[in-house]
């Protein structure tokens, strides 16, 4: 099937089986590999990608499902230098092996902004934001994401260093 | 020129009076930036020209294997091949085995196993083609649950423990469970193979890469000077990528059949079945003491399983052996031949289960006298090992206790359970001592040190545990150089040949290897300057003796110089006791009507010698704690009680701890050198931080509602059914 779409800004074609899962597309057709298959049954985040702006699994979702969309990879997160929230993982060692880092970056780049949008959680104390990036909040709407590395406190202090709520307590 | 080094003894402390100033430092991972973009390239991550797919398949029973359909499936679009070879293996090779693990295809021993491998043209094809290949087994009923055989082995005795336990005043005789458990790093076993004539290259995901060589080789049967493997960039192992794996026999032997690229990753669920889990444990822990708490008596005997022809017992009570004092003990495993998935090594092998539940058993002691569990474990700590008499290279348990405590706030303690409540939470805190084995192995490094900088080669690999950041770190130091004037190439079987990632051993061995290399082109730089070596200062590129400064660049005259360091372990792991040491506290709230616990904070004091890099090492601590989170509360995989078969096999089902289970952790390091440990003085890391941290939190669970759990992990059913007792 053909497909149109765009990927980190720059508009790309496929013909692709309908099988191809939007990760696969991404990372074997695209070769945009930053995007990781950790599970491929949206358990585990790693595959995290930005789609119209809100995050998905990308290995839940099927790659002609995205006709006209606009797709942001981790590769996408940053145009030449590190973004200020990559560097932040790097200065607190928000990761270690990397494998579920791509992920953490999409899934913090779009959390941000749904807590910015007042999405509420389920540890939010009511369904009326708008809502502070507490400690509680960002756990939970970054569990999403695993990480057997355990680098959770590096990741929570680079994504409240970013959001400028200071440094995770 | 290669500078030797095997340690029988003990080291002079030589970095300290070195000037970069880079050894030790919180340096961010050289690697960092690679990881945070996307860039860097992991084993499935770079598919050449040509590349087909693969996709392995399990058996659905035990026995012999019937395939129903292969002519079919092979007729399916895209599809290449449905390949059966008896080269393929059973489970991933046991750590450092350097040789073929069990092979073959036609029967299944254990439910899950690789028994046929389907490529096909794109990875859509090779999946849909795997699902519909159909294999019956002739099954038949195989042992698969602890009790349901004979066991092998007995634990070591010495003295008369029965006698002990008679005669104390107090005495502990309990039983603990943990279940089977699994690494689960977040990268799935993955591998990409092609050759050029004769010769075999593969990328793939491996811990261990100069032992992966041999393991390939003798699976297939070639040379190994044949074989070639990268992996410069691991997504985590855990001990799960320490031996070669189903996904790479299958997809070298694939890509030689077809004479093209193959891609073999295995799937989520079945990584929890073919590579090997943490075996499942079942402990009888006896302590007897008289009424200051001092130990008579020590008991931790163990039942652990494995599939037959795996020669790995999980090493349950390696660290009990030294721990604590007392003169009559009986301490060993016995294992049973279960046809249960393979066990293997898993972070930690031995104390993560081992030392967790003696340090259950040894709150319960303390609770039962009513002395506080910081006090017994000081009253506790042995002159020389209680094994082999032989004294320890260093002991920093005392500090660790005292220092974590104070950190922790732990004088405030209620000393009995059930004392604080918030709403329908109890609150309570627990502790627990930390101990794990200090290992060296063998490993060999090159520097080429040019005007641009230095260049180490190692074969080494960074599965998250940091290589990168050290080796640069150790080079510069040592030859002078600034972080951004080190390159450390890895993860290469060009390259030579390094310690492997696991055991703890790889900072201290490899790092030792290039700590030597750059020793010897120091050696030559000082003859340069016309100066004794001892006065060679390097820093920033500059060459100093005496009243003398000379760039390197000048020095090296536009050549390159090279080093190669070799270190082995030698006397020096016989004449002493080495191990690391720590302490864990933690303070945990029980829903009185739901039983659900959660962790408030945790906080750990480890000693492992030198501390090559704050940050990194910190991490390290903090993957150890959060795993003695999930190993508490969560972790456990469920076998079928019929054919053993791993019931929860992903990561929805089996569960891990995530961001929102975690609290603040607070990780200290003590200040130490181990000069038995090799020049650095540096001991391993990776592990220590788990070695322990369950109990911890189990035990402040008991502090908190008075419900002690001895069937890990601590769910919710489990602490409510005490709390309704």
């Amino acid at each position: 099937m053909n497909l149109s779409f765009t990927v980190n800004r720059r508009a790309r074609t496929l013909d692709i089986d309908p099988r191809v899962s939007l990760l696969d597309a991404l990372r074997d057709h695209l070769h945009l590999t930053g995007s990781k298959k950790g599970c491929d049954h949206g358990q585990c985040g790693a595959c995290t990608v930005l789609v119209n702006g809100r995050r998905i699994n990308s290995c839940l979702s099927l790659a002609v499902m995205h006709e006209g969309d606009e797709i942001v990879t981790v590769e996408g997160l940053s145009d030449g230098a590190p973004s200020p929230l990559q560097a932040a993982f790097v200065k607190h060692d928000g990761f270690q092996c990397g494998f579920c880092t791509p992920g953490q970056l999409c899934s913090a780049t779009g959390m941000l902004d749904e807590i910015a949008e007042g999405w509420p959680s389920h540890a939010s104390a009511d369904l009326d934001g708008p809502y502070e990036l507490t400690q509680a909040e960002l756990s939970e709407r970054m569990s999403g994401n695993l990480c057997r590395c355990s680098c959770y406190p590096g990741i929570n202090a680079a994504i409240r260093e970013t959001a400028g709520t200071g440094d995770a307590t | 020129m290669t500078l030797d080094l095997k340690v029988d003894g003990q080291s002079e402390e030589r970095a300290e009076a070195f000037a970069q100033g880079l050894l030790g430092t919180a340096l961010d991972r050289p690697d960092g930036v690679l990881k945070v973009t996307g860039a860097a390239v992991y084993a499935a991550d770079d598919v050449p020209e040509g590349c087909a797919y693969g996709m392995l398949v399990r058996a659905p029973g035990f026995g012999a294997i019937e395939v129903g359909n292969a002519d079919e499936v092979r007729a399916m679009p895209g599809v290449l091949a449905v390949i059966r070879d008896k080269r393929m293996v059973r489970n991933a090779a046991q750590g450092t085995a350097n040789a073929a693990p069990v092979q073959g295809v036609d029967s299944a021993d254990y439910v899950g196993q690789p028994v046929a491998l389907v490529v096909a043209e794109s990875f859509e094809a090779a999946r849909h083609a795997a699902q519909a290949l159909q294999l019956r087994t002739d099954g038949g009923p195989l042992p698969v649950n602890p009790g349901d055989v004979e066991t092998e082995g007995e634990p070591d005795t010495t003295g008369d423990l029965d006698a002990a336990m008679a005669e104390a005043p107090h005495r502990l005789d309990v039983t603990y469970t943990t279940p089977s458990m699994t690494s689960a790093p977040m990268e799935p076993h993955a591998a990409v193979a092609w050759w050029e004539g004769d010769a075999l290259t593969v990328r793939s995901a491996l811990q261990m890469l100069k032992y992966n060589r041999n393991e390939l080789a003798d699976s297939l049967g070639i040379d190994p000077a044949k074989v070639r493997l990268l992996a410069p960039y691991v997504g985590g192992g855990f001990g799960s990528k320490l031996g070669i794996a189903a996904e790479a026999v299958a997809a070298a032997i694939a890509a030689q059949d077809l004479g093209r690229p193959v891609r073999v990753v295995q799937h989520r669920r079945q990584v929890f079945e073919t590579v090997t889990r943490r075996s499942e444990t079942r402990q009888r822990l006896r302590l007897a003491a008289d009424r200051t708490g001092k130990l008579s008596g020590i008991g931790q005997e163990a039942w652990v399983s494995n599939l037959p022809g795996e020669v790995f017992q999980e090493p349950v009570t390696q660290a009990t052996a030294f721990a604590y004092g007392a003169v009559h003990r009986v301490i060993g495993e016995r294992l049973e031949r279960l046809h249960r998935p393979a066990a293997g090594s898993v972070r930690a092998p031995g104390e993560a289960v081992g030392v967790t539940i003696l340090e259950c058993a040894m709150d319960e002691l303390a609770n039962d006298i009513g002395i506080d569990p910081v006090e017994l474990r000081l009253r506790n700590i042995p002159d020389t090992d209680p094994e082999g008499g032989i004294p320890f290279s260093s002991h920093m348990l005392a500090e660790a206790l005292k220092t974590g405590a104070r950190r922790f706030g732990w004088s405030d303690r209620a000393p009995k359970p059930r004392a604080r409540r918030e709403g329908e939470w109890w609150i309570g805190t627990g502790m627990s001592a930390a101990f794990r084995v200090n290992v060296m192995m063998e490993a060999e490094a090159r520097i080429a040190l040019s005007p641009e900088g230095a260049v180490v080669e190692t074969d080494m690999t960074d599965i998250g545990t940091g290589t990168y950041a050290i080796l640069t770190q150790i080079a510069g130091e040592a030859l002078g150089l600034p972080a951004e004037k080190v390159e450390v190439r890895l993860g290469d079987t060009t390259y030579p040949p390094g310690s492997g990632s696991g055991g703890s051993w790889g900072a201290a061995t490899t790092g030792n290897a290039v700590w030597l290399a750059a020793q010897e082109i120091r050696a030559e730089l000082a003859r340069r300057m016309e100066c004794g070596e001892g006065e060679l200062t390097l820093k920033d590129g500059t060459a100093t003796c005496g009243n003398r400064r000379v760039a390197l660049a000048d020095l090296l005259d536009g050549a390159t110089l090279e080093g190669h360091g070799h270190i082995e372990a030698g006397d020096a792991f016989s004449k002493v006791r080495q191990s690391t040491f720590g302490a864990h506290f933690a303070e945990v709230a029980v829903n009185d009507v739901t039983g659900e616990v959660r962790v408030r904070r945790m906080s750990g004091t480890f000693a492992a010698g030198r501390i090559l890099n704050e940050k990194t090492a910190r991490s390290q601590c903090h993957g150890g704690l959060t795993w003695g989170i999930g190993m508490a509360l969560t972790e456990g995989m469920v076998h079928d009680r019929r054919d053993g078969h791993i019931v929860n096999r992903d990561l929805a089902e089996y569960h891990m701890a995530v961001n929102a289970d975690v609290p603040p952790l607070d990780v200290h390091f003590l200040e130490e050198r181990d000069p038995w440990a090799g020049p650095l003085m540096s001991k391993g890391i990776g592990e220590l931080g788990i070695c322990g941290a369950a109990a911890a939190v189990l035990n402040a669970i008991h502090h908190a509602c008075g419900v002690r759990v001895r069937d890990l992990p601590a769910t919710p059913d489990r602490v409510l059914a005490g709390l309704e007792e």
